[in-house]
Formats: C-alpha cells, sequence, structure tokens
C-alpha cells in the first residue's frame, strides 16, 4: 500500500470493561474491533470524547491489560528491529516489562503517578534506571540523563528538587523527559496537556515535538482536544463509541472530513475571526455499555439511512491516506 | 431485599448475622426466666450441665444458662446505649465542626483531641470508684457514651470538609437551602455508612470495656453482665476447681459476639464501598 | 448606560506558610469591571490568575479582603440568600459534582421552588421547572425521579443552567462551565448563553481559559494575570488585536484547530508560580518579550488605549503624547 514502515498494528483489537453492578454483569465496549497501523516516524493522534475508549485504546497499545478490563478478542502487534513482528499479547509479564520504557513508554495525564513525591528526582531516575538497564553502566546513563535534561532545555538542578517543589508544567516535561530517557521507539501519550494551562501547554507540546524530531520514533498522542491535533499530529484518527470511524492525515481531516461526526467536530470548533453561529453535534456520546445497533453513530446522525440502523460499516479507503467508515461514502470491505 | 440477598453471598456477613440472632433471641428469653438474677441460693450449687441446668449451676447458686440471658441482655443494653448516645454526640460534633469551620471547629476538635490523647482506661477506672455505687446500666452506657465519641467525630468532620468542596453544597445554597436541612440532606447520606460501621465498632468497644471494667471489679457486681460474670467466676477460682462449664459461658458468648461484631462490620463496610465491590467481581 | 453588577477594587489576599516565614499572596488585586445588562462578560486567564477567586467572591461563597460590590446601584454584603433573590445564580464547571449524586436531579428544583414561593400547587411548580428545562431544550418528563449519573456530562450542564434559570435572575455567574463538557457539546452550551441574553435579557458572567469560546459568544473581556486584570475591551479589540504582551501570548498560545495555523515561534516558561505573585512592578516582566528596566519596579498603571484598558508601561508614553 505504502511504503511506510508499521511499527505497531492492531488487527481486530476488542478490549471490554466486564463489571458486576449489584449483582448484574455489564460489559462496556471500550475497544470494538480496532485496526489500527501505525508509521514509524509519525505522530498518530487519536481525537474523541470522553467515554469513546480513547485511553482504554492507548493501554491496550501499551499492552496494560488489567482487569477489570479484558481482552476478549484481537491481536496487537510491535515491530522488533527491521522484519520481526511480535504478537504481545501473548507475552509473559516480565517480558511484556522489558519491552516498556525501552521500547514503548507511557506519559501520562498527571504527573505525579509517575515521580514519587517523597523521593527527589535524582533517585526517581534512579530506580527507572536500575529496574530497566542491563547492559550499560548507570554512570553512563545517568550522564546521559543530564545531556538530555539540558537539550530540552529544563534547568540544571532539576534533579535535585522534589516534585511537588516544581510547577504542573516543569513536572509534566520533566515526566515526558523521563519516557524519552531510553529513546523508545514508541511514546504513548494520554491528554498529556489537559490539565495544563495554555501557555505551559503550548511549552509541552514543543518539547513532544523536538524529542520526536530528534529520536525520529513514534508518538501516538490521545486527547480530545482538536486544536492540539491540528497542531502537532501527521496522522489522526477518529474515534467514537469504541472505534475508529475515521482515520487521515491531519490535514484531510480538518479540509476535508467525510464521516458526520467529524464533520460536525470540526466545524463545531469556534475560531477567532468568526462569529458565525456554530452548532454542536445533536444528542448525546452513547453509554459503552448499552451502544445502539449498526453505525454507533446513526441516532445522531442528519443523514441517517436505513442500513446504518442494521450494519456497521466497514472502512471505504478513499485514498492512500485516508479511509472512513461510513454507510454515506462507501460500502466499505468488511471482513 | 436485593442488598441482603447480596451481602448474605459474604460468608462473614451470613455467620455474623446467625451469631448475633442467637444471640439476641437468648437476650429475648431472659423475660421468660424462672430466676430472678439478683437472687442467690435458688438453685443447687455448683451442678455440672445436666438436663435440669442446661449450663450448670454456679458457686452463688444461680443457673448458669439463665444467668447468661440476662448477662446478654444487659451487656448489650450498655453497649447500645453507648454507642448510640456516642454516635449521637460524634455526628453533631463532626457535622457543625466541619461545616461551619473557624474557631467553632477549632474549639471542638480541641475537646476531641484531648480525649483522643488522655488515657481514657485510667479516668474510666478512678471514675467507676468515685460512682459506683450509683452505676447501673443507664449510667455506666452514658459514662462510655461521652468519652467514646471522639474519634469518630474527627472521621465524620474530615467525611464532611471534603465535601463542603464539592460543587453541590454551592448548588444547594443557590437552590436557597438553609444550613441544618443542607447539612442533612447533603452530607447525612455521605456520612451514613461511616457512622454505621462506626457504631457496630463502637458497641464491640462498650462492650470489651464494660468486661475490663467488671472484672476489676469497678461495677455493680450485681447486675449481671457478661463482664460480671466472669468477675464472679474467677473469684470462685472456676478454672481451678475445674468448673468450667461456668467460666465457659461468658467467654464463648463475648468470643463469638467479638467476632461477629466485627466481621458484620467489615462485611457492610466492604459492601459498601464501591472500590471493594469493582475488586469482588475482578477475581 | 446602567450597570448590573459593578465590582471596585476588589482584593484577595490569602496568608501562606507559618508564624516566621509568612508570605501574603494575593488572589486577586484591586479588581474592576462592570457588568451592562443583557452582555456577555468573560473574564479570561490561566489556572492561579484569580478569575474563580473574583467569581467566589461575586457569589458571596468567600470574603473579600477590601472592595465593593454593587449590584443595581445597591452595594452588597456577604449575604447569600439575599443575593439569590436579588436575582444572581451560579453554574459550575463540573456537571457531575454540580448535583449531589445521592438525589434526585428535579428535588433541586423544587426545594428552590419551594424555598422561593415561585408557586402554589404542585402542577404550578411543576409548570414552572418545565418552562425553564423547555428553554436548554429539555422537558420535565424527561429528567423527574433520575439521579445525576442518568445524564451526559453536557445534559447535566444544560439542567445546571435551567436550575439556575428557575429563580429568573438577571446575572448568571458561570465558572469554566464548559472545560468538562464533551467537545460535540461544547457549542451547545454556549449557544444557550447567547439565547439567554438575547431572548431573555440575562447577563452572563463567563469565566473561562478557553479565549476561542470567549470570542465567539462574548460582548466584552478582561484578561487576567496573577490577580490584575491587564487588558479589558471589546473582544474585538482585545482578541484580534491584543495590545498587553501577555495577552499576546495568551492569543497566540491557543492551539488553533486549524493545521495551517501552527505554531512557529518557541516560548519561555515561568519556573515558580509563586515568584510571579511576589514580583514587584509588573508580574509578567520575568517572561516578557518586550521588557523594560521600569517594568520590573513599578507596577504599571490602568490606561486607555483606543478605548481598551490596558495595564502596560509600554503604552504610557502613547497616553502622554
Amino acid at each position: 500500500m505504502n511504503n511506510k514502515l508499521t511499527v505497531l498494528r492492531t488487527e481486530q483489537l476488542k478490549a471490554f470493561y466486564v463489571l458486576d453492578v449489584q449483582g448484574t454483569q455489564k460489559v462496556a465496549k471500550a475497544v470494538n474491533e480496532v485496526d489500527l497501523a501505525i508509521y514509524e516516524n509519525e505522530i498518530y493522534g487519536i481525537a474523541g470524547e470522553s467515554g469513546c475508549g480513547k485511553t482504554t485504546l492507548l493501554k491496550a497499545l501499551f499492552n496494560d491489560i488489567i482487569l477489570p478490563l479484558r481482552l476478549i478478542g484481537g491481536k496487537i502487534f510491535y515491530r522488533i528491529g527491521w522484519d520481526e513482528e511480535i504478537d504481545v499479547t501473548t507475552l509473559s509479564p516480565e517480558e511484556k516489562r522489558k519491552l516498556r520504557l525501552e521500547y514503548i513508554s507511557y506519559i501520562p495525564q498527571g504527573s505525579m503517578s509517575v515521580l514519587n513525591p517523597v523521593l527527589k528526582l535524582r533517585e526517581t531516575y534512579e530506580d527507572f534506571i536500575a529496574s530497566h538497564v542491563s547492559g550499560q553502566s548507570r554512570e553512563e546513563i545517568f550522564e546521559l540523563a543530564y545531556k538530555q535534561i539540558l537539550e530540552l532545555g529544563l534547568p540544571k538542578n532539576v534533579l535535585d528538587v522534589y516534585p511537588h517543589q516544581l510547577s504542573g508544567g516543569m513536572r509534566q516535561r520533566v515526566t515526558i523527559a523521563l519516557a524519552a530517557l531510553m529513546k523508545p521507539r514508541i511514546m504513548i501519550g494520554d491528554e498529556p496537556t489537559t490539565a495544563l494551562d495554555v501557555v505551559v501547554q503550548r511549552g509541552v507540546i514543543q518539547m513532544l515535538k523536538d524529542i520526536q524530531k530528534n529520536l525520529k520514533n513514534t508518538i501516538i498522542l490521545v486527547t480530545h482536544d482538536m486544536g492540539v491535533h491540528a497542531n502537532v499530529a501527521d496522522r489522526i484518527g477518529i474515534m467514537y463509541a469504541g472505534k475508529i470511524v475515521e482515520e487521515a492525515t491531519t490535514e484531510l481531516i480538518f479540509g476535508q472530513p467525510r464521516h458526520p461526526y467529524t464533520q460536525f467536530l470540526i466545524n463545531s470548533l469556534p475560531k477567532f475571526g468568526d462569529k458565525n453561529v456554530r452548532s454542536s453535534v445533536p444528542g448525546s456520546p452513547p453509554s459503552l455499555a448499552n451502544l445502539p445497533s449498526g453505525c454507533p453513530f446513526h441516532p445522531r446522525c442528519p443523514h441517517v439511512k436505513e442500513i446504518c440502523r442494521e450494519q456497521m460499516p466497514g472502512f471505504t479507503q478513499l485514498d492512500e491516506n485516508h479511509k472512513v467508515a461510513c454507510w454515506l461514502v462507501g460500502e466499505g470491505n468488511h471482513g | 431485599m436485593k442488598i441482603l440477598r447480596d451481602l448474605f453471598r459474604d460468608y462473614r456477613f451470613t455467620f455474623s448475622f446467625s451469631v448475633l440472632v442467637i444471640i439476641v433471641a437468648l437476650a429475648l428469653l431472659s423475660f421468660v426466666s424462672p430466676y430472678d438474677p439478683t437472687l442467690w441460693n435458688v438453685v443447687p450449687k455448683d451442678m455440672k450441665p445436666s438436663v435440669e441446668h442446661w449450663l450448670g449451676t454456679d458457686s452463688n447458686g444461680q443457673d448458669i444458662f439463665w444467668q447468661a440471658t440476662f448477662a446478654v441482655r444487659n451487656s448489650l443494653i450498655i453497649s447500645l446505649i453507648a454507642g448510640l448516645v456516642s454516635r449521637f454526640i460524634a455526628i453533631l460534633v463532626g457535622m457543625v465542626a466541619g461545616y461551619k469551620g473557624g474557631w467553632v471547629d477549632r474549639v471542638m476538635m480541641f475537646i476531641s483531641d484531648s480525649l483522643l490523647v488522655i488515657p481514657l482506661f485510667l479516668i474510666f477506672v478512678m471514675l467507676a470508684m468515685l460512682v459506683r455505687q450509683f452505676l447501673n446500666l443507664v449510667v455506666l452506657g452514658l459514662m462510655l457514651a461521652v468519652f467514646g465519641w471522639a474519634w469518630d467525630a474527627r472521621v465524620i468532620r474530615s467525611v464532611i470538609l471534603s465535601l463542603r468542596e464539592r460543587d453541590f453544597t454551592n448548588t444547594a445554597i443557590l437552590s436557597g437551602t438553609g444550613t441544618v436541612k443542607l447539612v442533612i440532606n447533603e452530607y447525612m447520606p455521605f456520612a451514613m455508612p461511616l457512622i454505621f460501621s462506626n457504631l457496630i465498632n463502637n458497641i464491640a468497644w462498650a462492650i470489651g470495656l464494660e468486661i475490663t471494667l467488671a472484672i476489676l471489679g469497678l461495677v455493680n457486681l450485681n447486675i449481671p453482665t457478661l463482664g460480671t460474670m466472669l468477675n464472679w467466676a474467677l473469684f470462685y477460682q472456676s478454672i481451678l476447681l475445674g468448673r468450667w462449664w461456668w467460666i465457659l459461658t461468658p467467654v464463648i458468648l463475648s468470643l463469638f459476639l467479638f467476632i461477629a461484631l466485627y466481621w458484620l462490620s467489615t462485611s457492610i463496610s466492604e459492601y459498601l464501598d464501591p472500590r471493594t465491590r469493582i475488586q469482588r467481581v475482578g477475581a | 448606560m446602567d450597570k448590573l453588577l459593578e465590582v471596585n477594587e476588589l482584593t484577595k489576599q490569602y496568608s501562606q506558610g507559618n508564624v516566621i516565614a509568612r508570605v501574603i499572596l494575593t488572589a486577586a488585586d484591586h479588581v474592576s469591571f462592570y457588568i451592562k445588562p443583557a452582555e456577555i462578560f468573560t473574564l479570561a486567564g490561566e489556572s492561579g490568575c484569580g478569575k474563580t477567586t473574583t467569581a467566589k467572591i461575586v457569589l458571596g461563597f468567600e470574603e473579600a479582603t477590601s472592595g465593593t460590590i454593587v449590584h443595581n446601584g445597591k452595594p452588597q454584603t456577604r449575604k447569600e440568600k439575599v443575593w439569590i433573590t436579588e436575582g444572581v445564580q451560579a453554574i459550575f464547571q463540573d456537571p457531575f459534582s454540580t448535583f449531589n449524586p445521592l438525589r434526585t436531579v428535579d428535588s433541586y428544583f423544587h426545594e428552590t421552588v419551594q424555598n422561593f414561593k415561585l408557586a402554589r400547587t404542585k402542577q404550578e411548580a411543576i409548570d414552572h421547572i418545565d418552562k425553564k428545562l423547555r428553554l436548554v431544550g429539555l422537558s420535565y418528563q424527561e429528567f423527574a425521579g433520575k439521579y445525576p449519573n442518568e445524564f451526559s456530562g453536557g445534559q447535566l450542564q444544560r439542567i445546571s443552567i435551567a436550575r439556575a434559570l428557575v429563580t429568573d435572575p438577571k446575572l448568571i455567574i458561570a465558572d469554566e462551565p464548559v472545560s468538562m463538557v464533551d467537545a460535540s457539546l461544547r457549542m451547545s452550551i454556549v449557544n444557550l448563553f447567547k439565547k439567554l441574553r438575547d431572548e431573555l435579557g440575562v447577563s452572563i458572567l463567563y469565566i473561562t481559559h478557553d479565549l476561542a469560546t470567549a470570542y465567539y459568544v462574548s460582548d466584552r473581556i478582561a484578561i487576567m494575570f496573577r490577580g490584575n486584570i491587564i487588558e479589558m475591551g471589546s473582544v474585538e479589540q482585545v482578541l484580534m488585536n491584543p495590545r498587553h504582551p501577555y495577552s499576546k501570548l495568551l492569543r497566540d498560545s491557543i492551539p488553533q484547530a486549524d493545521p495551517k495555523l501552527r505554531w512557529t515561534s518557541t516560548v519561555t516558561l515561568s519556573e515558580l508560580e509563586q515568584e510571579e505573585y511576589l514580583r514587584r512592578g509588573c508580574k509578567f516582566a520575568g517572561r516578557c518579550p518586550e521588557v523594560m528596566d521600569i517594568c520590573k519596579g513599578v507596577v504599571p498603571a490602568d490606561l486607555s488605549v483606543d478605548g481598551v484598558l490596558v495595564k502596560c508601561h509600554k503604552y504610557s508614553d502613547t497616553q502622554k503624547g
């Protein structure tokens, strides 16, 4: 199809939350038959509203499926080296742990879950290095850490303080620096800038982009903020009710959105210098525990057809970089 | 009903519930007792358990089974008075201190902290010695209540403090709701499970303390309680003399009562805590 | 031009630390603004700029260190209930924490109707509530007897607005009302504000960090930084042509939903928030790209530049000359 190298790929990935609420079983279909192919050297954005399953998808991509989340079906492949793809769902916990940080790393929304509040940052770094490095000596890695901190424009003494002494933005940047320390091939960010103020957010995004440019690795970025996606992502997947409904390059998503949901999402964003009335998507997002039949967007869709109520459309490939799952656009290819 | 069915899935709840039913039934039996518990020598002394006297008789010439029914009843009455009255104080203090804040909070918390740090047991011993002749069930219950609220008032206060910061407090204020109604309508439902499980713990604590005081001989020994029964059994050296039926009755009763109350409180608070609810399902 | 609400020289100070090393932080520093009838006024800024503190004081949830609030020409003291009957209501940031999860949502409406004696019979109360719900696109049947978790965030936020409308207020204070609402539903809330202004003549104090919706919905805007209003005027002027260097930075840092408008320049971030609060002179001087010597020692005055209030030394010459 194209000559880009896929580093992470899922096949019909299904991960559900199975909960027992006061005696009755509830199944929340958070990730439902997702096929993703994420390339080397790109920033892939996953956009969607709260409760669409995007955080769960990230957890699954990070191969961190813990109860009550269960892997119901499908496969997740990481590319190790140049031509070897492994299905990571079958790995043992020890093998999973080995991949973390060196191959794939995770940037959480709140840095406090990573940085131990009672340890100086140096000790947190030491712990990380001790648990993940076997080949290189620790001194070497530490030198690397210092070099990286200076490169990223963080203050030199940042390792000698406690997390609470730093501002939220600085903490988040240290968290990202730590995630990038081992030069992982894939970095995954779950709303890494959402809790931050706009100016700080801009600084953090700047840093993420710098890291990606230097390491030429892959960043998968989840956020609900379309503005952030427009600024950093190379390609964007739009997620709705546990499914990817449209995927294209950033230019195409913003310029020629084809799925009605994407169109609504883009058109509802206010812009400076434009006071024309904008309307939001009618209705409310469905609950993952009680999905509508067929295409999950059909109850809110203004162009709904008979078939939308009955069957979920497959992807229609509009061109090399643009695919949409919508009956209005095409039949799609099933299976 | 559904709640009960869910609770009965927990073996600890089933066990403690059945034990408590038996113990309460025992306490109720005291109302049909053929003997007056304050009279001595109504039956032959030191008899082994038999058909006539199920749990035997003691050296005071009392029937141990019927004596035990009174003991259980009185111990429950003391601990219930202590538990309920201290709950009332704890709720009042906790809610007022938590909602009002400022100097009211500081004064109330100073009092409750003082109660927490002074050695309660010594105070009880001294107080009991001073008022021993007036020490009936109600007075003893109230005495335990007055000293038993401090910790729970603190816990309730902290719940209220965190709830006060939630927006729905402001929503209620903007809806024109008065302070008293606000606290009862908005905060009580959150504090209720906590208050309930603390009540059970407090009851267990009161029973235990009564037993301790009784063994030290600091209560009116003519009122049969689990504690005074133990005191008499020890006083007549029933272990040495091989009258196991006498000492074992209050020991086993209190043991089962404690286990039942403890499991009741843990199983109920686990049921009410949504986080553990999810954990149970995951396994 | 009468003013519905006038806030004069409002100051709020918190003291931090212990007896030996006490630091006084000024969360709101001589904040003055006014709101006209049927107007949406935005108070914008980043977290810690004092916008929420200001709102809480206006609502009477907190006491000001100094300053006055004049409502309908009458000075206000801190009397919550008087306030509400005076026609001031509020909606909050998190729709899920606006209502007690253990209570049905409609109970708040009935309670309000009862507390303010807005209806004589049950049916009258229901009609009154239904009327307010219809304004936000819901109906009484849809929501009676339901608990907050049975609604989506967007629905709850609309219910929250309907609740505020029950007492027929003339001013609604909205503290970050859309920041926790799903992106696809955000505009429905913001459009509702426009409708309330245009159809009911309600004024709204819109507190937000989101300059894009502020531009879309409001008439006038004040930008706050570390307790000060540093620029205030009509949205067209302030957001399309920001004059204060901080307003410029803030405006440019909003990620635009357009891949053609990506950031090209880089920003410097402050390392410690507290430092900026305690700074003498202009609080932005530490990061300002156009900083002058005077900025570090002297607090700039409120200057009027083309009808826009700007608190910056850069413009002191223009005013003199």
